[in-house]
């Protein structure tokens, strides 16, 4: 038996060759390639016959000011939304794992959002956030004054409620299944050992949700990278300042052909990434042997 | 139940229930307005994108926003579908880009993911993580090189510079992967000792069970290409091999008379794909985040 198995073992490698090859094929020369050849482009002053230039490109990109903006407010939006995000949508999920009427009807309608096209959502966007739109109406009937939504900072907080109001439902169900794996009698263990609420919380809920939390943390920065559509859409290449992301700074450094700001910049985002992912990757296997 | 039960789980239900109006508000304000007449629509919403200096002083007109129309007409669908060959064109183009993605990705993520799952061999972890941190890359990092390569295998400014990169994008081979994780070896081990090979293995007993993850993968993926904007925007010059997303986009601007019907008929193929599939893809997004 043992050996039938080693045998099958050292096969393996060549099947796994036959399974990954049309992936692997195009995968390097669509994403790997590319994002290599980008990350070399970052150090050469030029594309073609460029020559290497060490870190000039990072220096004027780091003394550049909309790169400065772009990436502050890329940081701001992540580490606002992505957190209430969570805390919204945990929320939910642990209000619809409650007994209510309707549960099936609700949970549709938190996901429906997810399917509404981004040009629908545009139309809504204006007539709800223009000047003249219904929510300055509206705020002027209680005597409120007039904001200009899409010219102040108040574009952060349009920004961050259309990227909630679309999400929120996709986080709700996973949320929402991670809660149903608790066992029951976890809770009532503890409430005969008279844990409160709070701590069966923080003790249970949480603790047991971690996993569920990573791939929630993982979707919802995937996720705010896609906010920029609907900003883009709504506001164009040079939206107000407080939105003006990451991605608008290297689309128009691609417009402007400014090939060396926008590789630097790619490799530098993909460093904040790998970071961010390398670091939840160790707080997890933490979290594991913990569990173990 | 005691009474304090009912009361209690309707108040939640109650408030679940705000919450979900309130999310739902965008859909059905686009489907009643839909049903305006282009002069009711001009009249409500004229006021959209007004200078503010122009209506200084004087009574500030506000936007009108509607829930039901003064006549129910089909005015704006027809202009849409009789009167407008334009945006059958681009729906039809928008179908053959998405359609071979969706299709053309689920077969080599499933494939790939059954070698990162279910197969032993060096390297395997770190090669995935490699797929793992490109997926969560905004797109604009690697468009200066995915430029350059779409040039030189001569697919510029052809739908096929999206449908490539589309097909072999990381996210199906992650999301796969984790559905192929929670299917014991046991199934495995049984199948090769009556003597099957991978591939039959592969195709008689994993795909039958991840059914629910593959049907959360093409709504998934559904709704990001079906939306797709920055894409087409850069690889696509002519105007006419534009997808409907970008062009819907644009319809805000003039045409404001039928963009609620334009809205609508686009995103009825993914409302009703949705509401066919929601099991399974709640059923799906559930198991992909349970393992984490």
């Amino acid at each position: 038996m043992k050996m039938i198995m080693k045998n099958w073992l050292r096969k393996d490698i060549s099947v796994a060759v036959m399974f990954l090859v049309p992936s692997g094929v195009g995968f390097a020369m669509f994403y790997l390639i590319p994002f290599i050849m980008g990350v070399i482009y970052s150090f050469m002053d030029n594309t073609i016959d460029g020559h290497f230039v060490g870190l000039d490109n990072y220096r004027e990109l780091l003394a550049s000011n909309s790169f400065r903006k772009a990436a502050y407010n890329t940081f701001y939006f992540t580490a606002v939304s992505v957190p209430l995000m969570l805390l919204l949508s945990l929320g939910l999920a642990i209000l619809l794992n409650k007994s209510t009427y309707l549960r099936k009807w609700l949970r549709t309608a938190y996901v429906l959002p997810l399917v509404v096209p981004v040009a629908s959502i545009i139309l809504i966007w204006q007539m709800l956030f223009d000047w003249n739109g219904s929510l300055n109406a509206w705020l002027g009937s209680f005597g409120y004054a007039r904001v200009d939504w899409m010219k102040t900072d108040a574009a952060r907080i349009v920004v961050i409620v259309v990227y909630l109001w679309k999400n929120m439902g996709y986080n709700v169900i996973l949320f929402l299944a991670g809660l149903q794996q608790i066992p029951k009698d976890y809770y009532e263990t503890a409430q005969i050992e008279g844990a409160g609420r709070l701590r069966q919380f923080g003790n249970i809920t949480l603790v047991y949700l971690t996993s569920t939390m990573f791939f929630v943390v993982i979707m919802s920065i995937i996720n705010s990278f896609k906010v920029f559509r609907e900003t883009y859409l709504i506001a164009g290449d040079y939206p107000h300042d407080s939105i003006y992301m990451m991605q608008h700074y290297m689309n128009n450094m691609f417009m402007s052909m400014d090939i060396q700001k926008l590789t630097a910049a790619a490799t530098l985002m993909f460093g904040c990434i790998l970071l961010i992912v390398l670091g939840m990757f160790a707080l997890e296997r933490r979290h594991r042997q913990f569990m173990e | 139940m005691p009474v304090a039960r009912v009361l209690q789980k309707s108040a939640l239900t109650l408030v679940l229930g705000v919450i979900a109006v309130m999310l739902l508000f965008p859909i059905v304000i686009t489907f009643t307005n839909s049903l305006m007449t282009e002069k009711e629509i001009n009249i409500n919403y004229g006021p959209i994108g007004q200078m503010k200096e122009a209506s200084a002083g004087k009574a500030n007109p506000y936007v009108n926003l509607k829930l039901l129309p003064d006549k129910v007409s089909l005015e704006q669908y027809g202009k849409v579908l009789l009167d407008n060959p334009k945006y059958l064109t681009m729906f039809w183009n928008s179908v053959l880009m998405v359609v071979p993605i969706i299709s053309g990705q689920t077969v080599v993520a499933a494939l790939a993911a059954y070698a990162f799952s279910k197969l032993r061999f060096r390297g395997r972890d770190p090669l995935f993580l490699i797929y793992v941190l490109t997926m969560l890359m905004p797109f604009q990092v690697t468009l200066v090189p995915n430029y350059i390569m779409a040039d030189q295998l001569g697919i510029l400014n052809s739908p096929n510079a999206i449908i490539l990169p589309g097909i072999f994008a990381a996210f199906g081979v992650f999301m796969l992967r984790q559905f192929m994780l929670d299917i014991p070896y046991a199934y495995i081990e049984a199948a090769k000792i009556d003597g099957a090979g991978h591939l039959r293995i592969f195709i008689q007993i994993i795909i039958p069970m991840i059914k629910p993850g593959l049907a959360a993968l093409i709504i998934l993926l559904f709704v990001d290409y079906w939306n797709m904007v920055e894409q087409p925007l850069i690889f696509l010059d002519d105007p006419f091999k534009q997808p409907l997303s970008v062009f819907l986009s644009r319809i805000n601007e003039g045409e404001r008379g039928m963009a609620f019907a334009a809205s609508m008929l686009y995103m009825a193929p993914m409302v009703m794909l949705f509401l066919y599939a929601e099991s399974y893809f709640i059923e799906g997004v559930q198991l992909s985040g349970i393992k984490g």
